[in-house]
């Protein structure tokens, strides 16, 4: 009854939503705080950080893929944790391209809301972490929709995804890697099927994510 | 309030477990040796070296993993450690490869011929000529705007093969390549020809992409000078010297070299596609070197394809005569 994992384009599509879930899983979790506490925490260079954040949203893909394939590729400085070609590699180089999605946009989040709610919460006695915990709480709707958008362009990207992945067959294939080749090997109509999974994937999570902080909100 | 934090800590830390386990399970989950080969794309885009693997992995207990690229990336690849074999179609840049010291036991498996492609009502009245003729009357239309001429301008080994082209016809690559009617795509091979399909332009192909894309009715193209030495595609096979490497899998490139000359391995090649095309894509060419007679095809490839007058010089044998004898 299992036969039907065998079929390659839900084994892509399952490896896809994989690796760019864990890739934005990681960046949430190194993402999140730091957001939070660039939006809580007034100090000298904020601009600057936040300017910086700001500046790598629009990072290309192909730039950090070329990048990191220098850097894992065995001539290369990490070269002796042969992560070239592997899906870990993928993962590593989304986190990174959409770290600066969830770091901006969950301070820009953090920032719209009251700032006398953390004050607010220190006052009646709330630690540091539990007064974040209540802004993060007040601002949960913007924090999901970074997570989501941060989610949306890992899964859609390509350059990374072919850069250190290579796109080989049963291991690191994802979607948009698989429509690029298919594309190449003028499989138009077997492309358009990709890419029609891509969007549905991409809509309704971002549809029912919306549903979901709206029920919060 | 408390109890919906450590919920959504929860479910976080939930879905990461599942997704880290999940995705190591794809990963982790194959304990066959890897072999990673940097291939040509007119080798794999035909789909060629899919049925290629699935025969190979039913007898060996080896893990074929193929990166498809330009014949210049796969040899960059190669040299910096990240391949263990290539499988490409340009000599001379073999050449360099094997004599930088990176490659060894090179092996010719296949070849086919490139082809002058072009609109059905060729302007420049190419079909049928020989290749240089072809060329002389292709940049004479176009320098009285009656054409077009697209390159795939990636350094790729068709790439490579049209710029010996147009030295062989007595033109100058660099200058004429800065002339308006010169088009560089500079993409692969499939969007090269849709451009020229577009253009009404001429350009060079590979025989195997060009046949799928006009197949599939994709492009309107035909094949107008598809014969004659100068359009001879030979691809080879050559190992990653280990020697700078310990980690290339050296023994198990050697194996699927073996494997490629084999009968069972020329076979697979020469009969890919057959059916569907009505011709085949490529050509076995061990049998030709075997026998060593006077066939043509044998003094074309000694010819172009051949290193300081060997298949692969002896220095670069490391060890492995049996392949040459």
């Amino acid at each position: 009854m299992w036969e039907f994992l065998e079929n390659p384009i839900l084994q892509i599509t399952i490896r896809s939503l994989q690796i760019s879930g864990t890739a934005t899983l990681l960046s949430t979790l190194w993402g999140l705080p730091l957001g939070i506490i660039i939006g809580i925490k007034s100090f000298t260079a904020k601009r600057l950080v936040k300017g910086a954040f700001n500046a790598l949203l629009g990072l290309p893909t192909i730039a950090l893929g070329l990048i990191l394939y220098l850097l894992f590729s065995r001539s290369g400085t990490l070269g002796f944790l042969s992560l070239f070609p592997s899906a870990q590699a993928i993962i590593i180089g989304q986190a990174i391209l959409i770290t600066p999605i969830i770091v901006s946009l969950t301070a820009s989040a953090v920032e719209s809301i009251n700032p006398e709610i953390n004050d607010l919460a220190k006052t009646l006695g709330a630690s540091d972490v539990e007064a974040s915990i209540a802004v993060l709480r007040e601002s949960i709707g913007g924090v999901l929709l970074a997570v989501i958008a941060s989610f949306n362009r890992a899964i859609a990207e390509l350059g990374v995804a072919l850069a250190v992945g290579a796109n080989l067959r049963g291991k690191t294939q994802v979607l948009t890697t698989v429509i690029a080749m298919e594309v190449n090997r003028g499989n138009l109509e077997y492309s358009i099927q990709l890419t029609m999974i891509l969007l549905i994937i991409v809509f309704s999570i971002t549809v029912s994510v919306d549903i979901l902080r709206r029920r919060i909100a | 309030m408390q109890r919906s934090t450590i919920t959504w800590i929860f479910a976080l830390i939930l879905a990461a477990i599942v997704s880290i386990a999940g995705t190591l399970f794809y990963v982790g989950g194959n304990p066959r040796r890897k072999l990673i080969i940097s291939t040509t794309t007119s080798l794999f885009d035909t789909g060629l070296l899919d049925i290629i693997e699935d025969k190979f992995e039913e007898e060996y207990s080896i893990d074929l993993c193929f990166i498809s690229v330009g014949t210049g990336l796969a040899i960059t690849h190669a040299e910096r450690g990240d391949a263990d074999l290539i499988l490409v179609h340009a000599p001379s840049k073999e050449k360099t490869f094997l004599e930088g010291g990176y490659g060894t036991c090179r092996k010719i498996v296949a070849y086919n011929f490139f082809a002058v492609v072009g609109p059905e009502t060729d302007p420049a009245n190419v079909t049928g000529l020989q290749p240089k003729r072809a060329l002389l009357r292709i940049v004479e239309n176009c320098r009285h705007q009656r054409a077009k001429w697209v390159s795939r301008g990636d350094d790729s080994g068709t790439h490579t093969k049209e710029r010996e082209l147009w030295t062989v016809a007595g033109f100058n690559w660099t200058s004429i390549r800065d002339e308006p009617w010169y088009v560089e795509a500079g993409a692969g091979m499939g969007k090269t020809l849709q451009v020229a399909d577009n253009l009404d332009a001429y350009t060079v192909a590979d025989m195997g992409t060009f046949l799928k894309y006009k197949k599939d009715g994709i492009i309107g193209l035909h094949a107008l000078v598809a014969q004659g030495e100068e359009l001879l595609n030979v691809y080879s096979a050559i190992a990653r010297n280990p020697t700078k490497h310990p980690h290339i899998n050296y023994e198990d490139a050697i194996a699927f070299i073996k494997y490629l000359v084999s009968e069972e391995g020329q076979h697979a090649l020469s009969s890919f596609a057959n059916e569907y095309y009505g011709q085949s894509l490529f050509y076995p060419a061990v049998n030709i070197l075997e026998q060593n007679d006077d066939s043509t095809e044998l003094q074309w490839m000694k010819k172009y394809a051949f290193i300081d007058g060997y298949e692969c010089p002896p220095e670069f044998w490391n060890n492995h005569p049996e392949l040459y004898t």
